[in-house]
């Protein structure tokens, strides 16, 4: 199964450095893009979105030609993207391949959706604590109020 | 609690909740005590609020504090377009404590870590109102000679009335049995409720009050603020529902007390004031204990 998985990726084509973004629920593939800055990025590119999966039944995927993602980059992708894999790809080899995770808190990267909230106006750095992962609900620090996956901007 | 901020109810435990009714009750026997004389207390006040801003000054007042601050931004560097961070790094130069009221969400948790010296509360937007919240239990606790296992009736505006949320996550530590009563548009958010339902507490909801007053140990009433009805019609409906009247407490509890955060408008007729139940211009005395205990234990002059 792996290798049937691995044999549709490559018709997308393979990547001799860099990073995999797999298994993206295929409606947020551009949202990643966006929130990764991809749009600009300056070296190869590769998505597919509505590819068949035996687990998500459609789903996504972005390579990414020579990057390689940092921590808070990461939680960003599990924020709009839960269910995707990460993998890195060395000299066309596998060298690492792992689950993003939604994590405990998030900081920097989303906005408080409430307009009275100080970190809209003020020069303040963002901080949540994650209350319901799988929902995706985010309790701000500073306002205490609860912002949801529906009304989530990324900074 | 010395140099601890106090933004949230839950930045202090149940322990140290009791802890500040107790020493608000000492000072009560004894409101005047100069044991803060050496000390400067700064409040803040980026937007109006009287009640709040007086029984600060009168409890540090009491206490032999010096008192600096401003009561409205207009008379602030705020007005010069000052930040709220710079704003606060500036007073701690000059004191050993703000008190700090902030029309926006978030601003008292921002400046408690901006500063080095301890915040208080005293009202940032819609969010927590803490020293409120303290006086209402002191008040609840002085009445009922407990705070446990009581029948607590919640009345008016229980959407947005950020004393009643902040309350109610305090009761939920004393195995409180809830009575919420508002019309439809204004019931508790779920994001209150789930508080109570965390500890299995009861609840019940109502849009009719004279069914609950008989069953309650304590009636706390709020205002029904026009504004937030988008529809103008709607408001007029329900505007005289939610008025308590003297003759509705004929059927009372002898124990019920009337509590009421205040202003008030029209929700409590001035017939009432003169019944012993009436509670609310005491539970306002009360707040200067509390916020004489509040201080004393902050700057570390009482354990």
């Amino acid at each position: 199964m792996e290798k049937e998985e691995l044999r549709k990726e490559l018709k997308v084509s393979a990547i001799e450095n860099g990073t995999v973004i797999d298994h993206i629920p295929t409606q947020s593939v551009f949202q990643v893009i966006r929130i990764l800055n991809l749009t600009e990025y300056g070296d190869q590119l590769l998505t597919g979105t509505n590819l068949d999966s035996r687990k998500m039944g459609k789903k996504g995927i972005i390579k990414v030609t020579n990057k390689f993602f940092k921590s808070d980059e990461i939680n960003k992708i599990a924020l709009v993207a839960p269910t995707a894999t990460l993998i890195v790809i060395k000299n066309f080899k596998v060298v690492e391949k792992k689950q993003v995770q939604v994590p405990e808190e998030v900081e920097k990267i989303v906005k408080c959706f409430n307009p009275n909230c100080i970190t809209n106006h003020e020069d303040v750095t963002t901080r949540f604590n994650v209350i319901e992962k799988e929902e995706l609900k985010l309790r701000c620090h500073y306002c205490e109020k609860i912002t949801a996956k529906d009304n989530m901007v990324f900074i | 609690m010395k140099n601890k901020s106090l933004v949230s109810i839950n930045d202090f435990t149940r322990e140290e909740h009791i802890r500040i009714l107790d020493l608000a009750g000492a000072f009560e026997k004894r409101p005047k005590q100069r044991i803060l004389e050496d000390f400067v207390v700064a409040t803040l006040f980026f937007e109006p609020s009287t009640r709040t801003r007086l029984s600060f000054e009168s409890a540090a007042t009491r206490l032999g504090a010096k008192i600096i601050g401003f009561s409205e931004p207009g008379s602030s560097s705020v007005q010069k377009g000052e930040s709220l961070r710079d704003t606060v790094l500036t007073v701690c130069n000059y004191a050993d404590l703000i008190v700090m009221r902030h029309p926006m969400e978030g601003s008292a948790r921002f400046a408690s870590e901006v500063a080095d010296i301890p915040i208080i509360n005293a009202g940032d937007g819609a969010n927590q109102h803490p020293t409120q919240t303290l006086l209402d239990m002191y008040s609840i606790r002085k009445t009922q000679g407990t705070l446990d296992d009581l029948h607590v009736a919640f009345v008016g505006d229980l959407k947005f009335g950020r004393t009643v949320h902040s309350l109610v996550r305090a009761l939920c530590n004393y195995n409180t049995t809830f009575h919420l009563v508002s019309p439809t548009e204004l019931k508790l958010p779920s994001s209150d409720k789930i508080h109570i339902k965390d500890r299995n507490l009861s609840y019940f909801q109502y849009t009719d009050m004279t069914e609950v007053i008989p069953k309650v140990d304590i009636l706390y009433m709020t205002r029904i603020q026009k504004e937030r009805f988008s529809d103008p019609i709607e408001y007029e409906k329900v505007r005289n529902s939610y008025v308590l009247r003297s003759n509705m407490l004929n059927d009372a509890k002898s124990n019920l007390r009337i509590l009421h955060p205040l202003p008030r408008v029209n929700e409590i007729s001035i017939d009432v004031d003169i019944d012993p139940k009436a509670y609310y211009f005491t539970q306002a005395l009360n707040g200067v204990f509390v916020r004489q205990a509040l201080l004393a234990s902050i700057l570390g002059v009482v354990e």
